[in-house]
């Protein structure tokens, strides 16, 4: 058992896949000899040769068609997109190439695929380079797509990733790189589309993914204080989307919040909300209640990106208020 | 209404001439037999697209199609000289291409008719024909895309050592944008195993290239970005088409790297179904015409001897050929509702959720 960094689980995720598969490969942009601009990758290069690892130039439509017609010959890349911003770049080979290959070749091919990319704010990076952009990859068909919240998450989620034999998008949050967390010794595999309930609770449900995580945690140790139990949930993989989890959650506490980093139309808790009211209205006490980023652009200053991401208070304050409606 | 960037009316752009019909060419080293076989692509091809065109009028084939009437001699001089498991990547205009691969042409149509018996069930459609088993690895319909895809294909090749090598098809417009040019410099600077063929048509949909590009070649005039040679033929000698593919492809598969060639040719009609193809200036069109791959093709095997009996034999076996498939394929089923919901996931499904 190890204290890894999140972004010392991702190349341990990598590292696992590679040894045991030797078609699987990674490629982008400085991730080789510099181990990735945010050091995911260190370490790899070494360890599997300048082969396996590539060092690409700064194009993103050539890096991810690479990945697509590898994936679709016999290997099983691994392609970094450096920021998820970067995806409007190169949305084409994602969205119209990637996604809907194999259907329009009615199953001729497989895309044995994974992107990797940095996403989400917190950083005070300004709105280029802090987006969160899982929402866009959930709104097409043909992608899987997951978001790991702890190092465990990262090596056993990548494993699955990469054994996948479906294009997996697996957006890495920027804010978490440096956060620890224990991962046991040996192979770690986890499974798409599977939520984890983080802290059982009966009086409310919270979904949270990536960094908002944390925050929904500890929301929930403030709103114990004041006795009302949250129950957490990591929803970690949008697509497949583990509802059973979900909606037998949300029946038994009668109330839904969503806590969603993306900007707020169409984030993906709207997605969640709209299959609870399909599904279990009649299970619920007070309306579904979405805590997201406000539709805005992020900015920059860390007072302003402060005030807009969902906070801690935001949600201790938006669950109790929905709690004693 | 003078277009921002020329001197002229639309449509009133210089006109370019095919280069004289000659006999220069009947003397290059390929095979009697080989000849023949490319005789018979080329009958294939213009017969199955006029065919395609028939049915279209007839409202057979819905949505829209994209022809390479005139511009057959490139596909039918690549798909000769490649080895039967390299890869094909095309475009929207990728009938020729696929059929070329060896491809029937039944499932072809079928899939045109959008009938179960198509190559992809129908869900595919014109736009995207792909015969795996055939090394036809797809024909995509998002400009320039496909480039950068082939090189991973090429990339995998080269992994896993297999020779294979991988042709990319595409237009003279598709050289004005981004994917283009990160696609050449990628497989440039990975040497990768893999041959980019411009079909240089002189249009992008409805807009002549020279009015729109910085160079008068678009892609022979790019190669040295790259660090590649330009390489500039006549599309519409399939001989000579036949033997730049063969050399182009030794090289990648000698570990050589890509080529990037630029083959001249013109399309006898519009740019897609509905185009009357009127933006092209007066005598254009006619001089192509008469400039045409086959009939040129064909009396060049008639200097060499080959009797007229022989090739109208060919001719009709073709037409046979075509007459059974449009059959076939009009026989053809619709596709069952259900397969709408298959294959979006390598599981044969379409869940997203338990
Ligand atoms: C990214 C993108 N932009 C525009 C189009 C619309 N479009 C389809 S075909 C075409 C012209 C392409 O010209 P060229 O590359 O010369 O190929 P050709 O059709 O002449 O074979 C255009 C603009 C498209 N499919 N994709
Ligand atoms: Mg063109």
């Amino acid at each position: 058992m190890a204290q890894l960094s999140y972004r010392e689980a991702v190349s341990r995720g990598i590292a696992q896949e590679m040894s045991r598969d030797e078609r699987v490969m990674l490629i982008g942009e400085d991730i080789g000899g510099a181990g990735g601009v945010f050091k995911t990758t260190g370490g790899l290069s070494e360890q599997f040769g300048r082969r396996r690892v590539v060092d690409t130039p700064i194009s993103e439509q050539a890096i991810l068609g690479a990945a697509m017609g590898a994936a679709m010959t016999g290997l099983r890349p691994i392609a970094e997109i450096m920021f998820a911003d970067f995806f409007a770049v190169c949305w084409d080979i994602v969205v119209n190439e990637i996604a809907k290959m194999r259907y329009m070749t009615n199953g001729q091919v497989t895309m044995p695929l994974v992107i990797k990319s940095g996403n989400g704010g917190s950083l005070r990076m300004g709105a280029q380079h802090s987006q969160s952009v899982e929402n866009w990859a959930m709104a097409v068909p043909g992608l899987k797509v997951v978001t790991p919240s702890t190092p465990l998450d990262v090596v056993g989620l990548m494993a699955a990733a990469v054994r996948s034999d479906d294009p997996v998008l697996f957006f890495e949050h920027k804010g978490l790189y440096a956060s620890k967390g224990e991962v046991p010794d040996g192979e770690i595999v986890d499974e798409l589309g599977k939520a984890a309930i983080r802290r059982p609770g009966k009086d409310a449900t919270v979904l949270a993914l990536g960094l908002m995580v944390g925050r929904a945690l500890d929301a929930a140790e403030e709103l114990a204080r004041e006795g009302i139990d949250v129950e957490v949930i990591d929803v970690r993989s949008l697509v497949p989307l583990d509802t059973q989890t979900l909606l037998t959650s949300i029946s038994r506490t009668g109330r839904l919040f969503t806590v969603e980093e993306n900007p707020r139309l169409l984030g993906w808790g709207a997605e969640i909300a709209s299959i609870a009211a399909d599904e279990c209205f009649w299970d619920l006490d007070v309306p579904i209640h979405r805590i997201t980023t406000p539709h805005i652009p992020l900015p920059s200053a860390d007072s302003l990106e402060d005030a807009v991401l969902p906070s801690v208070d935001r949600i201790v304050q938006d669950v109790r208020k929905g709690v004693y409606l | 209404m003078t277009a921002i960037g020329t001197q002229h009316e639309y449509g009133a752009h210089p006109i370019v001439l095919p280069p004289a019909a000659s006999t220069a060419q009947d003397g290059l080293d390929i095979a009697p037999a080989l000849r023949l076989g490319l005789y018979r692509r080329l009958e294939e091809l213009r017969q199955f697209e006029t065919r395609a065109y028939d049915l279209f009028m007839q409202q057979l084939v819905k949505g829209t199609s994209h022809l390479s009437l005139g511009m057959e001699a490139i596909s039918a001089g690549f798909g000769a000289a490649m080895r039967k498991d390299d890869y094909t990547f095309a475009t929207y205009r990728g009938h020729a291409h696929t059929l070329s691969r060896g491809v029937p042409m039944a499932p072809v149509l079928a899939e045109l008719l959008g009938r179960q018996n198509g190559l992809m069930g129908g869900k595919g459609g014109s736009m995207h024909l792909t015969s795996v088993e055939h090394g036809v690895l797809g024909s995509y319909a998002i400009i320039g895309a496909h480039l950068c895809v082939a090189n991973g294909a090429a990339w995998s090749a080269q992994v896993r050592g297999s020779g294979q090598v991988t042709v990319c098809f595409f237009g003279d417009g598709t050289t004005n944008i981004g994917a283009f040019h990160e696609a050449l410099n990628y497989a440039a600077v990975f040497s990768l195993p893999v041959v980019f063929v411009c079909e240089n048509n002189l249009y992008m949909e409805y807009t002549s290239i020279a009015d729109i590009t910085a160079v008068p070649s678009p892609a022979a005039d790019r190669a040295a970005s790259y660090g590649l040679p330009a390489i500039k033929i006549d599309g519409n000698d399939v001989d000579v088409v036949y033997r730049t593919a063969a050399d182009a492809l030794e090289l990648a598969r000698s570990g050589g790297g890509p080529s990037l060639i630029e083959a001249v040719t013109y399309r006898h009609g519009g740019h897609s179904r509905a185009d009357p193809g009127k933006y092209r200036p007066a005598g254009e069109v006619e001089a192509w015409l008469a400039y045409d791959p086959l009939t040129n093709y064909r009396a060049r095997l008639t200097r060499l001897g080959v009797a007229d009996s022989e090739l109208d034999g060919i001719r009709a076996d073709v037409a046979r050929a075509v007459d059974e498939a449009t059959e076939e394929a009009k026989n053809g089923r619709l596709p069952d509702v259900e397969s709408a919901f298959t294959d979006v996931w390598a599981d044969g499904g379409s869940q997203w959720r338990n």
